[in-house]
């Protein structure tokens, strides 16, 4: 299950489409709506928690690209399950901002949040899935 | 004979602990009472030197026997979570390999596979108490007429349950790289191309059988820290290669000696066995192991001293080197470079990654030094050392004959 918290801005000349309609029914997507500004004739805003499988989360994005949607995938964080992670180091291998990083000499795994791009490498690397992508509603 | 000015036997180390006299340390903690007091005094002074690694161990597993069903089954094929279980075993024996994936996983068909959940995750989540699905299959006879049992089992149902692991505990890994132009991933971690990162997987100088590189005191019957509870060393691990070069010091250049060892799972810790998934490659398990290592003599304190400069790790490309098993090797690099964060290859500076964990392989040995300290654990004399423990071997220490 993937699950993005998206910005959309509809140009005035598909905001009469039923593009959630489409998500919902070819996509099998879930959503759950935030905020919306639609006005027949002008431009319109949703914000909206989109989720799904994966693969289909990444055919709907594209879907609602070629429809003209302008898409922001914002509030996308990544956050280390403090419980699961056992400090190994094999996302150093990976983190291209350092954001993931060895305390030596102790040779602690560390994770400094500001630094992170949310590029989420470490979530398919980590061996004990530790790395989790979480949605941050206050950034909203 | 061999002749020591420090003579100790596992009964007096053993009467020591019980009264909770003996003097633990853990392998870091020894260098330096040798260094300051040489090897004879620390022989003198410590008792048992404690030995810790966290690593992601292949070639592990647990016998599990789920219980006599009415009527009863001979199972002939089994699922724990979906699972699959060897079942080719008397009605209720099964054995779950740590690597096996789920029936349904989609493996490397999405390239590469992300191995979510396998045996290693089933042994961790049985061993945090959950409750896992148990489905058995089997063809039914005159003396165990059942064809299916489906049912929810915890841990502490089933009769039997043995961690039993063929191969845990190298002496010694290789440090892994990728020569190629395309990352790739393997059980030592993703490679980055072109030698982006070297990955290495043991604790070095806290790694049990680098502190007693001539299994002068570790062999059959050895009791050991297994997964949180207590386990033993019951045969020597598969592909246990004595022979395999040494330096001058007696260390193995390379993956070497190995244990076989096995434990009562019910008595596990789900922070010391850990199910992992290994992006491209499979599951596995990460298992918490320490071995305590009694100072019988000088020469065994002479071993545990070892340190990470000491120790060299074999550098192997495994974008070509390893999958066409031309057994060429890159070069060697200590220990000490590896933890460092980076290290020299062929003058180009490549980033070091650890797959163990030394903060938990630190973890192990401060557990088993109090398990020992409190008179908790005994330590197990062997009926057997391990092949390889009889090489005559002459520390370059005067005044020792050994």
């Amino acid at each position: 299950m993937h699950a993005e918290m998206l910005v959309l801005q509809f140009p005035r000349e598909v905001v009469d489409q039923p593009i959630i309609y489409r998500l919902v029914k070819d996509f099998s997507l879930e959503f759950n709506l935030l905020r919306a500004a639609i006005n027949p004739q002008q431009e319109g805003l949703i914000v909206m928690e989109l989720r799904g499988h994966p693969q289909d989360f990444r055919r709907g994005l594209k879907y609602l690209r070629k429809a003209g949607v302008k898409v922001r995938q914002v509030a996308r964080e990544v956050g280390r399950n403090e419980e699961s992670c056992y400090q190994c180091g094999t996302c150093t291998a990976v983190c291209p901002t350092r954001a993931l990083y060895i305390e030596r000499p102790a040779m602690a795994v560390a994770f400094d949040a500001a630094r992170c791009s949310a590029c989420e490498l470490c979530c398919q690397v980590c061996p004990a899935h530790a790395m989790e992508v979480r949605l941050n509603r206050e950034a909203v | 004979m061999a002749n020591y000015q420090v003579n100790k036997t596992y009964q007096e180390i053993n009467e020591k602990i019980k009264k909770g006299q003996a003097v633990v340390v853990t392998a870091e903690e020894i260098i330096d009472i040798v260094r300051r007091k040489g090897e004879a005094e620390a022989a003198r002074t410590v008792d048992v030197v404690t030995t810790g690694t966290f690593s992601p161990m292949c070639s592990s597993g647990a016998i599990l026997n789920f219980g006599h069903t009415k009527p009863p089954i001979k199972a002939s094929r089994v699922w724990l979570n979906n699972v699959p279980a060897y079942a080719g075993l008397a009605a209720v024996d099964v054995y779950l390999g740590a690597t096996e994936p789920a029936g349904d996983d989609p493996l490397n068909k999405v390239y590469p596979g992300e191995f979510k959940y396998g045996g290693g995750h089933v042994i961790q989540d049985l061993v945090a108490g959950k409750a896992v699905h148990l489905v058995a299959e089997a063809y039914g006879t005159d003396c165990y007429p059942n064809k299916r049992v489906e049912k929810d089992v915890t841990l502490g149902q089933l009769p039997n349950a043995v961690l039993f692991n063929p191969r845990n505990c190298y002496q010694n890994y290789n440090c892994a790289v990728n020569l190629s132009n395309r990352t790739i991933y393997t059980y030592m971690g993703p490679l980055r191309p072109r030698a982006g990162n070297a990955n290495f997987c043991t604790a070095g100088q806290l790694s049990p059988l680098f502190n007693d590189p001539y299994y002068r005191t570790i062999g059959i019957g050895t009791r050991i820290f297994l997964g949180g509870g207590v386990g033993y060393v019951c045969f020597p691990g598969t592909q246990h290669n004595p022979g395999k070069p040494r330096g001058e010091n007696g260390i193995p250049l390379g993956p070497a000696g190995t244990l076989m060892v096995m434990g009562d799972l019910q008595k596990m810790s789900a922070r010391y066995l850990v199910g992992v998934s290994l992006l491209g490659y499979g599951c596995s398990l990460t298992v918490g192991l320490g071995i305590p290592i009694p100072l019988l003599n000088e020469e065994i304190a002479h071993f545990c001293a070892v340190t990470d400069d000491q120790l060299l790790a074999p550098v192997v490309d495994y974008g070509h080197d390893y999958p066409e098993a031309t057994g060429r090797i890159l070069g060697h690099v200590t220990y000490t470079q590896l933890k460092s964060g980076k290290m020299d290859l062929d003058g180009q500076e490549v980033l070091t990654v650890p797959l163990s964990s030394l903060v938990r392989a630190r973890e192990v040995a401060q557990l088993l030094k109090e398990w020992i300290q409190k008179g908790q654990f005994l330590l197990g004399e062997p009926v057997e050392l391990l092949p390889g423990s009889d090489a005559i071997h002459c520390v370059p220490t005067a005044s020792r004959d050994s």
